[in-house]
Formats: C-alpha cells, structure tokens, sequence
C-alpha cells in the first residue's frame, strides 16, 4: 500500500469538512500511516469469490402506509429549539449563492 | 443493608410489598451518588430533580393501586449518546454540550413504560468512540476498584455508575464491546443482544451496520429483566428484528447442562495477558462441573476481524457525522461562508479520537481506495461471519476472555491509537457478525482487578445465552462481585 502524503490527509480532511491545525495534520499522517500499514494484513487474505456483507441480518424492505403519524412529528418550535440561528421559523445559514 | 445495595430484583419485591418507596429509593441512590461521584465521576448529568418528580408521580399511581409497571421505581442511569426527550444528551462532545432531544428514544420509552426512573446520563468516549472513557470531551471516569485505572469504555460511565452502586441498572451500547468491555473491566455483567433485537432509534449513530444497545447490571437476573423491557421490536428502526420477545420466565431458568461450548483458539493466545487466560480458563471448569462439555474450537479468520472493523466502522462513521454541520442543532463556529463554518465548527467541536476515525473512515471510502479497504473489509466480515457459523453447528456456546488485558492506567494508551484499538480484539468479531453475547466476571486477578468472561451465542438465540449465565453465576462463590470503595 501507498504511504498518505501530507496533500492527501490535506484532501482527505477537506473532503471530511475538517479545518486541522498543522499539528494536527502532522499527527494524523503519522498515525493514520502506522494504522493503514497494520491493516495491509487484509490484503493477505484471497476474497476473490467471497461476497461483501454490509448487513449480517437478512432485512426486507419495510412497508407502511402513506399516510402521515401525528405521533411523530415535532412542532415547529421543538425543531428549532436546538438551532444554533434561527429566524422567522427557519435555520440561518450563511450566504451560500453570491449576488 | 442500605437500599442501594440491593439489586433490581430486590428493589422490585420490596416495593411490590410494599416495604419501601419509590422515593426513599431515588433518595438512597441520590445520597450515594452524592458521596462517591467525587470519586468515580461515571455520570455527566444528574437527573435528581426529574427523577424525584418521576418517583412521586409513581408512588401516587402506586398507592391507587394502579399497575405501574416491572421496573417500578428501579432507578436507571443512561448512556449519554441515547436520547431522552428535553434532557442533554451530549455523546460526551463539545459539538452537542448543549443538546436537549425534542423526543426520547423507543428504549427510554420502553423503560419510562416499565416505571424505570432515570437518574442520569453517564460519561462515555466522544460518540461511544474508544476503549477508556478517556476521550470524553468533559473529564475522564475511575475505575471502581482502582480509582488510578480507567472503567473501559465507551459504556465507561455506565459499567462505573452500576459497579459504584450508584445505580442498579444502566443502559449503554456496543460497537465493538463498548458494553462487554467497560463491564469487564469493572467486574459487572455487560450485555450486547443480537443486531436488531434492540432498537436503535435515538441512539445517535456511531456505525449503524454494529451498533446495538444493551444492559448493564451487578447481576444475570437484573440483566435478564432489563432485557426483557428493550427487547422488541421497533417499527421506527428499519433494522430492527419482526421477533417476539423471548418469555421472561423462561430466561429466568438456570440451564447449562448438556451445553457444547467452545473455547476459541484464537482469543487465548497471542496478545492475551496470562492472568486474563488463566482467569478465564480457571473460571469455565464451573461449567463443566454443571455437566457442560468443554472443547477448543478454531476460527481462523480472526485474526484479521481488528483491521476489518477499523475500517467498517469509521467508514460507517464517517458518513453518519456528517450530519453535524452546525446548522439544525449542535455546536456553530463563525466563519465567513458556509464550507469555512462547517469546517470551524467541526474543527472546534469534535476531539481527536473523533477526528482520526472520521478520517480513517473518509479515507477508506475516498475515490480510488474503496476497494482496496471498504470493500475488502466487507468481504472479510463474510469470512468471519462463516468462521462462526460453522463453529455454531457444533456447539451452543462460545468462550473467551472479554478483553486481552486487566484494566490499565488511566493515560497508558491514549497516545497510541493502535495500542487503545487491541483492547477490542476479543469483542469485535461478535459485533462484526451481529452475535448476541455477554461478559460476566471471571474473578479477580492477582491484583484485585476484574477479569471478564465473554460468552457469545447463535443470533437471536439469547435465551440459551442468558440461562447459561445465569446457571456459571449461581455456581460461582464469589458472584456478583463488589469493590470495596
């Protein structure tokens, strides 16, 4: 396997929306380097015919009527109650489209 | 004997005769919690008024003569990544310190049902993600019988609150054996049910393909009852099992005799502590003396189960936190422009551990690696997978140590990510196949710390689990155990 370049845990990092410190970037290409290097023990292993299992319980597709379930529902209040911003009944965000 | 000496079982008899009250059993437990968290710090919130005002309400339904329930006035602490509707819920992580769910999750609801008084949530690693309870954002928890030595993690807060007496029964869940490690680790009886026995709606998602919900108590028979009341099936979790739950009374048989159990190979050798193999070993002759038949069995592929779940389950966990972004609930950094805030904020609020497996898990599932980590490590979970099933045709049961090693120092590993993830080697296998298993106390090792027997069972097959555990702690003389704190 590949050693993790400081560009990739850079791109990785992005990619997991994550602003790292240059410590910390430092830290997690070595540590992700030593933790990808004892995992290369998987590639020993010939898995050519053997299936992925993602789920380990057989699961059928669960179907319930299309009608709404009062029960569940929050009001508007107690969705917003845990916003960080909020205005007019809706969540703030900062400015995604520019003018 | 002071009432929160007493087990569940006890508590539910004694108010059935009415020899005690709700409220002078919340008030035990309060004072207890008063006089050791000091020491133990298991619990992050401490429900005391809510669960005074819980415990009054019931002793009014009580006094009417009202059925209230088979948990009445048994108090329970909760992890603190299961939601409890307008009670914080912080998965130990700066990002939700000021979480306060709109909605409870089925378990807390099943147990609020039950009469169950919650008495508080409970420390744990950041998102149930470590072996220690060391990476809780907010401070660390004690091991109960060495207060220098860490409670296992993630369930850390639980295993501790209910080893310290500080509650008889408390709920945590496993990934990899954040239940069945912490209740090795202080000498409890820790209980991860098969994949979708529990339901996991409001447990906030570390992996969803291994999470599972599950008990934590000083004893089987607790363990039994509290299983009883989550065990069902949930239609708000997709995942969860269309199974009826198994029949108390017949979970509350003792019954070993006749069991086939194998002892696995592989988690008694290599990496395993002696005195954890010689505990465990000396422990399973109890079995043998009730008429069990003991005999090794070999499971190859587990060897490579560590790396398979390290790369499963930050994958899983990867995708499932991107949810906090600082926009409907949870923690918001300023920074000018979306991505730059989303990026603060999750800078800010999630700690290390958090931070590598998110990594990790980004990283095996990037463009060009998928194959080669997420999907190989799929595979390889079918090889373990089989490796069980056919161990399964042969025997009932399955052993093995809980964790390879005795509870260590609290700052021996956290600077060694791969060191912290050996703790799991002897749990994960069993989340990687969905299996329902158990740790129970082995004994003490020479240094007076807990060692932990892991029994594991066919999916869905708790019952034989349970009355097995059941039969191993009537015949050991010195279960349930007890620090001295």
């Amino acid at each position: 396997m590949p050693r993790l370049t400081r560009e990739e845990v850079e791109h990785v990092a992005y990619l997991a929306r994550l602003s790292l410190t240059e410590e910390e970037k430092e830290m997690f290409t070595e540590q992700l380097n030593r933790i990808l290097e004892a995992f290369a023990k998987l590639q020993e292993l010939q898995t050519e015919d053997v299936e992925p299992l993602s789920h380990v319980i057989p699961l059928k597709n669960v179907f319930a009527e299309d009608e709404g379930k009062d029960w569940q529902s929050l009001t508007t209040e107690e969705a917003l109650a845990n916003a960080p911003e909020q205005e007019n009944n809706h969540f703030v965000v900062p400015r995604i489209v520019e003018d | 004997m002071k009432i929160f000496e007493l087990t569940a079982r006890e508590i539910r008899e004694k108010i059935r005769k009415k020899e005690i009250s709700p409220r002078e059993i919340i008030s035990s437990y309060l004072e207890r919690i008063e006089a050791i968290e000091p020491k133990i710090r298991a619990y992050i919130t401490v429900a005391s008024e809510t669960a005074i005002e819980m415990a009054e309400s019931l002793e009014e339904r009580l006094m009417k003569g009202e059925d209230v329930g088979i948990l009445a006035g048994i108090p329970i602490a909760i992890k603190d990544n299961i939601c409890t509707k307008n009670m914080r819920t912080t998965c130990a992580s700066r990002i939700l310190e000021n979480f306060f769910p709109p909605y409870d999750a089925t378990v807390v609801n099943l147990l609020k049902k039950a009469g169950a008084i919650i008495i508080g949530k409970t420390n744990m690693d950041e998102f149930a993600m470590g072996s220690s309870t060391e990476n809780s954002a907010f401070f660390p928890t004690r091991n109960p019988y060495d207060l220098e030595r860490v409670p296992g993690g993630s369930s850390g807060g639980s295993a501790a609150a209910v080893a310290a007496r500080e509650a008889p029964l408390a709920l945590g869940s496993d990934t990899g054996g954040s239940i069945r490690q912490p209740a090795s680790f202080c000498g409890i009886v820790g209980f991860k049910p098969t994949y979708g026995r529990v339901s996991r709606y409001g447990l906030v998602a570390f992996a969803s393909s291994l999470d599972q919900i599950g008990p934590l108590t000083t004893n089987v028979e607790d363990c039994i009852l509290l299983f009883y009341v989550i065990g069902r099936y949930d239609p708000l979790d997709s995942t969860s099992a269309p199974l009826p739950t198994p029949s108390l009374e017949e979970m509350l048989i003792p019954e070993a005799k006749d069991l086939r159990i194998g002892l696995v190979e592989e988690l008694f050798g290599e990496g395993i502590e002696k005195e954890v193999r010689e505990g465990v070993l000396n422990a399973v002759r109890y079995f043998e003396e009730m008429g069990a038949s003991l005999e090794w069995v070999s499971l190859p592929h587990l060897s490579y189960a560590l790396p398979c779940y390290y790369i499963i389950a930050p994958s899983e966990a990867s995708s499932n936190l991107a949810r906090y972004d600082g926009v409907k609930y949870g923690l918001r950094v300023d920074a000018e422009g979306v991505i730059p805030m989303y990026m603060e904020t999750r800078d800010k609020g999630f700690g290390p551990e958090v931070k590598r497996r998110i990594m990790l898990g980004t990283y095996a599932l990037s463009a060009g690696y998928y194959d080669a980590y997420y999907l190989k490590a799929l595979k390889v979970r079918s090889l373990i997978k089989r490796d069980f099933d056919r161990a399964f045709e042969k025997f009932d049961i399955l052993i093995s140590p809980t964790s390879p090693i005795p509870p260590f120092k609290i700052g021996e590993k956290i600077d060694d990510p791969l060191k912290m993830y050996m703790a799991d080697i002897c749990t994960i296998p069993i989340n990687l196949a969905a299996l329902p298993a158990l740790s129970i106390p082995a004994g003490l090792d020479p240094q007076g710390l807990p060692i932990g027997l892991q029994m594991i069972a066919k999916p869905f097959e708790e019952t034989t689990l349970l009355r097995a555990a059941l039969a191993y702690e009537k015949a050991h003389p010195f279960l349930p155990l007890k620090p001295s704190l």
